[in-house]
């Protein structure tokens, strides 16, 4: 049975203007299918991030195609690519940008408020769910800003999660953790990938991590040298 | 916060010196206007426009200069008076009408004579539609309606005379008659020029003193229920009566400016006061925007478009003026009170013990609605510049 494609890129290119014209990505093309845990590696530099940024529909200026769920999504409105991210793309970064004023679940559950589809109560009921899943519920209640780091980055992940999203995508998640929180986001990556048939699409410079999902796609001056 | 406490803060400023400045201007205005008629009817004194040259059949054709011309002997009184006051009575746009009259004379004390003016009033309808009662300092203003040959002294002139409550005093009228009066109480207006030479009598006692009939009247003072109708309605009637009107916007216009541009005056500043702290509110939002980059970036990248962090950043300013607003009104109507309860007296204004205040909701209406402008405006452009932040520089930024 063929696997079906989340999202597919067609010969990307981008182009950064300042301080001079320079080629970032050139025809890029590659797809990831559902249930993949995908990582894109490469060296600093070599456009991976930027790469993720256009895939992620925040960045629109480049050029060729974007499909996501089969979708043309190249040149559609702001307010109709704001909404798919919303339903469809979760985020990790590799800063956890939780919203300090919020208690852990609030934060959890801004992106099913903004989807609008459920009551407060059953939201509540999921963020907790989300929670659970990395042993947060007991921190549901506290400030973003009262807990560590490695307990904010799996708050993150958890908002990621909301909305059952696609695709989660994540830029260096790990980059600002230790080794053993690092390792512990990893194994969530992982599990959540076996347990949930999520999809998953990494950035990371780390060899060792990349070693570890299920096909490592590796860039290097903005052209993809290897599939995996 | 801050920002909140500046807008309370503007909104009371504007709120208890707009209810200060209108309170004084009211009592001003009121000082004047109040005891004035908003039309009054008399016969003037001049010289006829019609010479009998102009009626002569043999100098018709030329043309007439004539030299020193003298008022004719017109009768003061108002002719058929009593049919004039029913018709007044019966206009719908009219409050109240008080006949009155005029009568000039001198107190005689010892080897002095004091000149005075007395007015012959009806005393009821004069204290409905003048506030007379307001203004009478001692004594009961009623007795001079009572007890025949009475008078209320203006507080200069009785202060001159040394008269007190129950003294009598000497009056000869232009007439030549010589009258005593009895002193019930003492008359003080506030403007001093008044109260040292007019007195109040009652109206039979004024017709009594002039040896004239109960039906001379020499003034009609009539108050409308809307006093900017008075300039049409004293042309109406002069020309119905044939008779002279003064509206009191002719004779009173210089008060009218003055009121205006006093209240114009604290429009300005309240304005002024709003428009700052809106400046207040844009400053703190902006920083607010600066300090808040990551949160907007993340929203984003979760899918809230630019419209909705627009939506977040005027909701948020518009929150700030509508409390700031609020505790203003609150606070500007307790400061109102703090106000109210100065004392102030002078001697000038008999009637006044404390700081007049206006509590006219009015401004209370005009300080909320300027309180969510100004805040609209003041989260508008810092919103526009938050929903136009791209998430991808801030998160690459890191």
């Amino acid at each position: 049975m063929e696997k079906k494609k989340v999202i597919e890129a067609q010969k990307i290119n981008k182009f950064f203007f300042s301080p001079n014209k320079t080629q970032v990505l050139r025809e890029v093309s590659f797809s990831v299918n559902k249930g993949e845990f995908v990582s894109v590696m490469g060296k600093s530099g070599c456009g991976k991030s930027t790469l993720l940024y256009i895939l992620s529909t925040m960045d629109t200026d480049y050029e060729g195609k974007l499909f996501l769920d089969d979708q043309l999504i190249t040149g559609q409105p702001s307010d109709k690519l704001s909404r798919l991210r919303n339903e469809k793309i979760g985020f990790v970064f590799q800063f956890h940008y939780l919203i300090h004023e919020f208690s852990v679940l609030e934060n959890v559950m801004i992106p099913g408020l903004k989807l609008n589809q459920k009551s407060r109560e059953e939201l509540e009921h999921i963020a907790l769910e989300k929670l659970k899943i990395f042993d947060m519920q007991d921190h549901a209640l506290k400030k973003a800003n009262q807990l560590s780091g490695g307990q904010k980055q799996r708050v993150s992940i958890a908002r990621a999660l909301m909305n059952d999203p696609l695709i989660i995508m994540s830029d260096e998640p790990t980059g600002n953790l230790d080794k053993k929180n690092s390792d512990l986001v990893f194994g969530i990556f992982r599990e959540l990938v076996v347990e949930f048939q999520q999809t998953m699409l990494m950035v990371t410079h780390d060899l060792e991590l990349a070693a570890k999902t299920d096909r490592t796609i590796e860039m290097e001056d903005g052209t993809i040298i290897s599939y995996g | 916060m801050v920002a909140a406490v500046g807008v309370t803060f503007s909104i009371t400023m504007f709120i208890a010196l707009l209810g200060f400045m209108n309170g004084l201007n009211e009592l001003l205005d009121g000082l004047i206007l109040n005891r004035t008629a908003h039309v009054r009817f008399y016969n003037d004194i001049k010289p006829n426009e019609q010479q009998p040259l102009d009626l002569s059949e043999e100098f018709k054709d030329w043309f007439n200069v004539i030299r020193s011309i003298k008022p004719t002997v017109s009768r003061v009184s108002i002719y058929n008076n009593e049919a004039i006051i029913r018709t007044l009575q019966a206009d719908n746009r009219v409050l109240g009408v008080a006949p009155k009259i005029a009568v000039q004379g001198f107190f005689n004390v010892g080897n002095v004579d004091l000149p005075a003016v007395l007015n012959g009033i009806a005393v009821e309808e004069e204290d409905r539609l003048f506030a007379f009662s307001d203004y009478v300092v001692a004594g009961d203003f009623m007795d001079l309606k009572y007890s025949a040959n009475s008078i209320i002294l203006g507080k200069g002139a009785a202060d001159k005379m040394m008269a007190d409550l129950g003294d009598y005093v000497q009056l000869t009228t232009a007439q030549g008659n010589r009258v005593l009066l009895k002193v019930v109480g003492y008359y003080q207006s506030g403007i001093g020029e008044l109260d040292n030479l007019q007195s109040y009598v009652s109206l039979n006692t004024a017709q009594k003193m002039i040896g004239e009939t109960s039906s001379y009247v020499t003034d009609i003072q009539v108050k409308l229920f809307d006093f900017n109708l008075s300039p049409g309605f004293a042309r109406e009637y002069s020309s119905i009566f044939g008779i002279d009107a003064d509206d009191i916007q002719t004779v009173n216009a210089q008060f009218e400016t003055g009121s205006q541009i006093r209240s114009l005056i604290s429009y300005a500043v309240g304005i002024t006061l709003l428009v700052v702290s809106g400046f207040g509110i844009y400053n703190i939002l902006n920083m607010m925007i600066y300090e808040k980059m990551d949160t907007i970036a993340i929203l984003k990248a979760i899918g809230f478009s630019g419209s909705d962090v627009r939506y977040i950043f005027i909701t948020i300013a518009l929150v700030i003026g509508f409390v700031g607003g609020l505790l203003g009104l609150i606070f500007g109507f307790i400061a109102c009170l703090g106000i109210e309860q100065i004392p102030f007296e002078t001697e000038a204004l008999p009637t006044i013990k404390t700081f007049p205040v206006d509590f006219n909701p009015k401004y209370y209406l005009i300080g909320g609605v300027f309180s969510l402008i100004t805040t609209y405006f003041a989260g508008f452009f810092p919103s526009q510049k938050a929903s136009s932040v791209d998430p991808v520089e801030i998160i690459r930024g890191k």
